[in-house]
């Protein structure tokens, strides 16, 4: 049906790459972060909840321009862990997926937070009269009541992960295969002539992805009420 | 068994009970607001006096000018709600052996029968809270607070939610657990009919104080 290239094919299989890694990188954060803004009131919760917001109203191109200066080679962050750690991200698919781990955070973490939100607090106080501890607490109620709405913000952060373009595209480039995504290889093929075809079929894969996600996460929302209601 | 001396400001309201009670199960009495929820809460440990002591089974769980406050979880209590609140992602029973699993203690297949059986809860082992009657929770929920093995048992209520016929056909089943189970019980209620077939012991409270204390009847 879609006769899609070896070129393409490498930037799809990049694309899924970098997304599956930032949302599986990006959840362990975003379940306590959801937590902590869900369940604790602290110093500076407005400043944190505005901060994790930030990606979603900033350019793209200045998160993608920040990363570079934290995590560039010599950044301050970045130098770091490049000396100690052998870990790099600038011009790497690896700072793909940081770049598009953070720029879908805000989308992970609201699903998560309004889920844990949504529980309600006396089958936690129920759980610990009968001896569970608060982590027990956590691991045996919260989460499992949560989860539809953590599946649900994995879902959102994926498909938003995997569209993502200016922050990755200032922050590790467009590297054919390393990191040129579905989004920066259309970028380049409407920029050269006859590319037309081919940003036509990667533009479809683009819609079929997102189409499917926000399916996903919306029978994930379905099945979290029905799990709330005990049925 | 379980001696209570506390004070507890909340807002307007101040509770100030003490009392000591060795029978099986005594009944906290007094109508709405009357602080009866509160002072359970304090002996459940989910409520901090903030002066005081509660002492059960000989252990120290609340001593304010000691700094003791031992927390919900390592009181070995049972609690049973007036609203059930079965954990509505497990069924039956995941429910009954949460206690059980949480307090890390070996399974005990012969009480679990003999609670099961008690109860007459053997037909909704495998269904989820939400396909439950009322009833059915509530006796679900004594069930799940017995699996825990606990020392002291608090009932808050546990009728309140239900209407004439259901409360005729779970009572039975509490006065066989006071009979049987023999695991002291404090029940909060403002029936007294409840508490004349229940109780052993009254604690009555008015308005955060408590007014009289003794056998049922105190309750004329």
């Amino acid at each position: 049906m879609l006769d899609i290239s070896p070129a393409e094919w490498t930037a799809i299989l990049l694309s899924l790459r970098v997304a599956v890694v930032a949302t599986l990188m990006a959840t362990p954060f975003g379940i306590a972060l959801a937590w902590l803004l869900a369940r604790k009131d602290f110093w500076g919760k407005s400043v944190l909840d505005a901060v994790v917001h930030l990606p979603l109203v900033l350019p793209p191109v200045v998160t993608g321009y920040l990363l570079l200066l934290t995590f560039g080679r010599r950044g301050l962050v970045g130098g770091f862990l490049a000396d100690h750690l052998g870990i790099v991200f600038a011009f790497r698919w690896t700072g793909a997926a940081l770049a598009c781990g953070l720029m879908s955070f805000p989308l992970l973490v609201r699903p998560m937070r309004l889920s844990i939100e949504a529980i309600d607090r006396r089958l936690e106080q129920a759980a610990e009269t009968l001896g569970a501890a608060p982590f027990e607490v956590f691991f045996t109620v919260t989460l499992p009541l949560a989860l539809p709405g953590v599946l649900a913000g994995m879902v959102l952060g994926f498909a938003k992960a995997i569209g993502e373009f200016g922050a990755t595209i200032t922050f590790v480039s467009n590297i054919p295969g390393e990191t040129q995504t579905i989004s920066s290889a259309i970028y380049s093929l409407i920029q050269t002539p006859d590319g037309d075809a081919a940003a036509g079929r990667l533009v479809i894969v683009s819609v079929v992805l997102a189409l499917g996600a926000l399916i996903a996460a919306e029978w994930f929302a379905r099945r979290a009420t029905a799990r709330l209601h005990g049925n | 068994m379980l001696r209570v001396d506390v004070e507890k400001q909340l807002g307007e309201f101040s509770l100030s009970a003490s009392f000591s009670s060795e029978g099986r199960v005594t009944g906290l009495f007094g109508a709405s607001g009357a602080g009866k929820t509160s002072l359970i809460n304090m002996i459940a440990g989910i409520l901090r006096p903030d002066r005081g002591t509660i002492v059960i089974d000989g252990e120290t769980v609340d001593d304010t000018a000691a700094g003791i406050h031992v927390p919900t979880w390592r009181r070995r209590i049972g609690y049973v709600f007036q609203d059930a609140r079965l954990f509505p992602h497990l069924n039956v029973a995941q429910n009954l052996d949460y206690g059980r699993r949480m307090n890390r203690l070996a399974s005990d297949p012969a009480q679990r029968t003999r609670v099961i059986e008690l109860l007459d809860i053997g037909a909704l082992l495998d269904r989820r809270p939400g396909k439950l009657s009322g009833g059915e929770r509530q006796r679900v929920a004594l069930g799940r607070a017995l699996l825990s093995k606990p020392r002291l048992l608090l009932l808050d209520e546990p009728l309140g939610a239900l209407d004439e016929a259901r409360k005729l056909e779970i009572l039975p089943y509490l006065v066989r657990l006071r009979d049987e189970a023999n695991i002291p019980m404090v029940y909060v209620s403002h029936d007294v009919a409840e508490l004349r077939q229940l109780a052993t012991q009254i604690v009555m409270l008015r308005q955060g104080r408590v007014t009289s204390f003794g056998g049922v009847k105190v309750l004329t």
